[in-house]
């Protein structure tokens, strides 16, 4: 087994601490993600298929470029197509590539009470163990991105690994290697933030884009796939991309304070008993009692 | 206070129900990481037989090329030293895999006889004869020697040629020569590698 390429960092659903974790020095890695220069040819789509053999699916037509509503579970890279009319009238053909955001608190492993069925390792990339997958779709629920897909044959959930399998060996992934406009970029995080800037930056400075920017949301501790965006304060024309996304309350509250306190309720129940017993001592039936017994 | 071995046990077995449920668990978790399937791959260059832009691909086959294995294709990839598209590719040629390996795929040449809505098989051998004859019949009843001012031409104006995007330098010299050989002016291809 090749886990110990990879060193991971938090596991769902897994109590105590994680094996390995924060043992190594490992790089973070980052898809960027340039949506001005994305000509929509859905190059990455093919190579993402390709590559995890995932079998060609029908579409239906939606009036649009778009192969699919959403990502599938068979699906998981998916341009969204977008017509937009801005202030002054113009149209624009939004395009965006829909996939995991590989969140750095994902709510997918924090609503995941299978262990070890989520797992990110410390290279930032969240992946989906399918043979320890209960298939219970709690990590729908949990992503704020909607990206984990219920896969009814095989009875469990899907989605983007940023090919994890080609990144553990010194390979970029499949997607990034095959865009023919260079307007997908992989590397470090650190590599990818400033890339990004530079790119927005310039859409301000020389091409006319005044609220153009970069998609690093905070509200999931940052994500390892950014946007360079040509109106950063209004991502929902994207095709819906949160703009401030976060893990939803009822996971968190769920998660957090009611685990610990139901926990707490456990323990406390049975140290009550136990107290009582050492106190008390067992249970007596009054002697009036004992020949009621049938 | 006197602890009897009883109360140590239900002690002991309180305590060890508490730790569990505060999460410490022992047992070792891993994640199992799927291989590369293209780790031992056999790696071939080609070029995409699409557009003439004529992308550098790697095509990927099952083996090592050992002598007891047959070989097949299991994944295609832009090659990143390709100085056209360095590695990158377009969805078409990100589905070569699928392009090769795909049951409506011709692999043996076919002919449409005139008249016909069928094709039916033939062999290289057959098709070449055949194709042959009918170079050499076209050419018999179309050669210009000289046109209408008298110059002479030596032009055989009832044939052209075109190429494919994936035809080589050398194998374009050897089209140039036997097309003009024949006297074909209509010679055209899409090759740009």
């Amino acid at each position: 087994m090749s886990q110990a390429t990879l060193e991971i960092r938090a596991i769902s659903g897994h109590a105590g601490s994680v094996p390995g974790a924060g043992v190594k020095r490992e790089l973070e890695v980052c898809k960027l993600i340039d949506t001005t220069t994305c000509i929509g040819c859905k190059a990455c789509e093919v190579a993402c298929l390709e590559w995890n053999g995932l079998t060609f699916s029908e579409t239906t037509f939606q009036n649009s470029y778009q192969t699919m509503p959403e990502t599938a579970w068979n699906y998981w890279n998916l341009i969204k197509f977008n017509e937009h009319e801005r202030d002054d009238g113009s149209l624009m053909l939004l395009m965006r590539k829909d996939q995991c955001m590989h969140c750095e608190e994902p709510g997918c492993l924090a609503a995941c009470p299978a262990d070890g069925a989520i797992v990110q390792y410390a290279n930032g990339i969240v992946d989906f163990q399918q043979d320890r997958c209960i298939g219970c779709g709690y990590c729908i629920t949990g992503c704020p991105f909607n990206i984990p897909k219920f896969s009814p044959q095989a009875r469990k959930v899907f989605k983007c690994t940023l090919c994890a399998d080609r990144v553990t060996q010194g390979l970029e992934p499949a997607c990034i290697k095959s865009c023919p406009t260079g307007c997908l970029h992989f590397g470090t995080k650190a590599e990818m933030k400033e890339l990004a800037d530079h790119r927005a930056t310039q859409l301000r400075e020389h091409s006319g884009f005044a609220k153009a920017g970069v998609y690093d949301p905070s509200g999931v501790g940052g994500t390892h796939v950014i946007y360079v965006l040509h109106d950063a304060s209004d991502p929902e024309v994207y095709g819906g991309l949160p703009a401030d996304p976060h893990v939803p309350w009822t996971v968190q509250l769920w998660k957090k304070p009611l685990k610990w306190l139901g926990n707490l309720a456990i323990v406390a129940g049975v140290a009550g008993v136990f107290i009582h017993y050492l106190r008390y001592g067992p249970k007596t039936v009054p002697e009036d009692l004992q020949g009621g017994k049938p | 206070m006197d602890t009897t071995r009883r109360d140590f046990l239900k002690v002991a077995a309180a305590g060890g129900a508490a730790a569990t449920v505060f999460g410490f668990d022992l047992a070792p978790a891993y994640a199992q990481l799927r291989e590369l399937k293209i780790a031992r791959a056999t790696e071939t260059r080609s070029t995409c037989p699409y557009c003439s832009v004529s992308c550098g691909v790697i095509i990927y086959t099952l083996g090592d090329r050992a002598k007891n294995v047959t070989p097949q294709v299991i994944h295609v990839e832009g090659d990143p030293d390709h100085p056209i598209n360095r590695g990158t590719l377009c969805p078409k040629g990100a589905s070569l895999e699928q392009d090769i390996l795909n049951p409506r795929r011709l692999t043996k040449p076919q002919v449409r006889r005139p008249g016909k809505t069928e094709w039916e098989d033939i062999s290289w051998d057959n098709a070449i004869g055949e194709i042959a004859q009918r170079v050499k019949k076209t050419r018999d009843e179309t050669f210009v020697e000289k046109d209408a001012s008298g110059r002479t031409v030596n032009r055989c104006e009832g044939m052209a040629f075109t190429g494919g995007c994936t035809d080589t330098n050398e194998f374009n010299y050897l089209v140039v020569k036997a097309m003009r050989s024949l006297g074909v002016c209509y010679l055209e291809n899409q090759a740009r590698v």
